[in-house]
């Protein structure tokens, strides 16, 4: 590739077609030109600042306040607090730092399912889509990646229906002996029903190693692992997300040159080697940024939140976005919901350096 | 970029070479037989978990709501009832359901998001791509530099701003927030680059201006990205639901998602009624699935322009 792209260089000045055409304007720019591009750009810029910059601004004015949303932030409506809604939020004891604590525990499971979940079915279905001899390798492609095109609202909808009581999933866990949960009640961890199950955590009450706090959350909470409601909203977004990421996978299996796989190939490597020690590490970029992406997405996992469990049962699927919402619109404590939305964005955006940095690596 | 590179000279050797050798060699993209059989299964496999619920969607949405709670995997309503697409047609005055009023302004918001991005979208693109001006560089990072900035930690923020500026219940603070696209705006400026200089150049010399030159010999040259900001921008604004949440609270504003989301947490709360809801789910689907049927490749194309979603 380097070479043939080396060779192919000398030429390039030679063809005007791929000349940048600022170069060939040459000299500085006209009163019209200059004009021209501050118009043209001006509404998306200006959108841009009013809706996006001007609010983050704001927003972080406003978590500095004690204000309930219903007068002016900047009028006499509104108390300066300094730091005090992150102080509440962070170190002192009361409801809003118990439910941001038992909110990043949700986030944390949810991430620890969704990111696997949706890296590994991704990855596979790209590998089985990519198949060359695979006769409608079209249709499957559209059938997979079609969940990613339609609503959120639409498919909450669906899995509230698929996940009831007697719904279609208990129905075939059924068939496989497997009496499922009821998905939107139970409040149980994962790992508290396993551990009760055999015996080694308590059927009521807190054991003995559990009473330790972090954040203000026993440790056993923290152990508990996700609910019932929790994996299904996460089975839903590797469900509705992981078409996407085919996609994606799918442009980097077809950027992977022949040549390395056939050198494989003659030096005697099995299909397992080839794929562990050629397709895989080729793919590590691609897999990199799936995985960032897939993090970045799931600590704002918001509408099924709503739609689905409003964060019950038990609080088990409030995430932190969710909480920033609910404080705001409902409680009216607007400075402790931007203080929320504050700490999400700093989580966030370390993903998201992450993700720029490798984006711009060349391969 | 890279077909440019390469050349043309260096393309045909190394084909008629890969060619030559493909008869020893298999790629790790073509199985045997026999692993093919089985890679089917797993396909087979996959389309039913993936397509199952979109039929099980549309089956329960024909049924009663005793059977759809007795017999939700029956993908054959028995009985078939219409009562289920009755109330989501508003015929049931049990049910809060305006489908018109929905409808209406889920068309309204999106189609005025598509036209004002398109708008927006494409003259940022072109002075991004091909016009020298002081700031272009500034502009050019703040575009990219919002994308960092996760959407769910706007809600309030947004909310905030709107109302400050009196928008808060009104078509105004629906649309117009939708309208910033980085996205969209990267995509056109990408096209635009794409157009030869050289066509430009020969508009110059014989005395077109710069909207001259934008609207009739560019814009010709770049529809399959200008159709591909139209598809994601009509997709991202019918979808929208977290927005017009915090956006309105009037219920003559309300848009489809929005109406769903309030019936299936107030009237329809809990687990029955789901032929209802799903009729409801099943119609909120169509446009955009009618869009994804006829212009696939336009979807496609956004994920490998952009590389995400």
């Amino acid at each position: 590739m380097t070479l043939l792209g080396t060779a192919a260089q000398p030429a390039q000045p030679l063809d005007p077609k791929v000349l940048p055409p600022k170069r060939r304007r040459g000299g500085s720019t006209s009163g019209t030109q200059r004009i021209a591009g501050w118009t043209f750009t001006a509404p998306a810029v200006i959108a841009i600042i009013v809706f996006v910059v001007v609010p983050v601004g704001m927003a972080l004015w406003v978590s500095l306040l004690k204000w309930n949303g219903l007068s002016s932030p900047f009028g006499g409506g509104a108390e300066f607090v300094g730091l005090d809604n992150y102080k509440r939020l962070l170190s002192t004891d009361g409801l809003l730092r118990q439910n941001f604590t038992i909110g990043l525990r949700n986030n944390l499971y949810y991430v620890l399912m969704v990111v696997p979940g949706t890296i590994v079915l991704a990855f596979a279905l790209a590998l089985m889509v990519n198949q060359q001899r695979l006769k409608g390798r079209g249709f499957f492609r559209t059938v997979f990646y079609f969940p990613s095109i339609t609503s959120a609202v639409a498919i909450t909808v669906t899995f509230l229906f698929l996940f009831q009581n007697s719904g279609v999933i208990n129905q075939v866990l059924g068939w496989f002996g497997i009496s499922g949960p009821k998905w939107f009640v139970d409040s149980r961890g994962l790992f508290q029903t396993i551990a009760q199950a055999l015996g080694i955590a308590p059927a009521s009450g807190t054991p003995m190693w559990g009473t330790g706090t972090i954040l203000g959350l026993p440790i056993n909470q923290w152990l508990a692992g996700p609910s019932p409601a929790l994996i299904a909203l996460a089975t839903m977004t590797v469900w509705a997300s992981s078409g996407t990421f085919m996609l994606f996978f799918l442009a980097g299996l077809q950027n992977i040159p022949h040549e390395v796989d056939e050198a494989a190939f003659i030096d005697g490597a099995s299909t397992w080697q080839r794929f562990r020690f050629v397709t895989v590490p080729l793919m590590k970029k691609s897999l990199t940024l799936v995985a960032l992406l897939t993090v970045i997405g799931s600590w704002q996992v918001f509408d099924s939140v709503y739609l689905a469990t409003q964060g019950g049962p038990q609080k088990t699927t409030l995430t932190p976005a969710f909480q920033s919402y609910q404080v705001s619109f409902k409680d009216g404590d607007f400075g402790g919901g931007a203080a929320i939305a504050f700490v999400l964005f700093l989580i966030i955006i370390v993903f998201t350096v992450g993700q720029r940095l490798i984006s711009r690596e060349k391969d | 970029m890279a077909a440019t590179t390469t050349g043309p000279i260096a393309q045909p050797t190394r084909t008629a070479g890969a060619e030559r050798r493909a008869r020893a060699y298999r790629p790790l993209g073509s199985w045997s037989r026999r692993t093919l059989v089985i890679m089917t299964a797993l396909l087979v496999l996959g389309t039913i978990l993936y397509l199952g619920p979109f039929l099980i969607q549309v089956a329960n949405s024909f049924k009663t709501d005793a059977e759809a709670i007795q017999n939700p995997a029956s993908l054959i309503p028995n009985p078939f009832s219409l009562d289920g697409w009755k109330a989501a047609l508003g015929m049931d005055p049990a049910f809060p359901v305006n489908l018109p009023r929905w409808v209406t302004n889920s068309v309204v918001v999106a189609v005025s998001v598509t036209v004002g991005r398109v708008i927006i979208d494409c003259l940022a693109g072109y002075a991004l791509a091909r016009i020298r001006f002081p700031g272009k560089g500034a502009a050019t990072a703040l575009i990219i530099g919002v994308m960092a900035v996760p959407g769910v930690v706007l809600l309030i923020p947004k909310f905030l701003v709107i109302k400050q500026l009196g928008m808060y219940d009104t078509y105004a603070g629906m649309i117009i927030p939708l309208l910033c696209d980085s996205v969209g705006i990267l995509l056109m400026r990408t096209a635009f680059m794409s157009v030869p200089w050289e066509l430009e150049e020969a508009a110059i010399i014989d005395g077109a201006g710069v909207m001259r030159r934008f609207v009739s010999i560019t814009m010709p040259l770049v529809v399959p990205a200008l159709i591909t900001v139209i598809i994601l921008s009509f997709q991202g604004s019918w979808n929208e639901f977290t927005h017009f949440l915090v956006a309105t609270s009037d219920p003559n504003l309300a848009t489809l998602n929005l109406g769903i989301a309030q019936l299936s947490a107030g009237a329809a709360k809990g687990p029955s009624l789901f032929p209802m809801k799903l009729a409801l789910a099943t119609l909120s689907m169509i446009p955009v699935a009618l869009l994804f049927i006829f212009f696939q490749r336009y979807f496609v194309r956004s994920i490998g322009t952009t590389g995400i979603k």
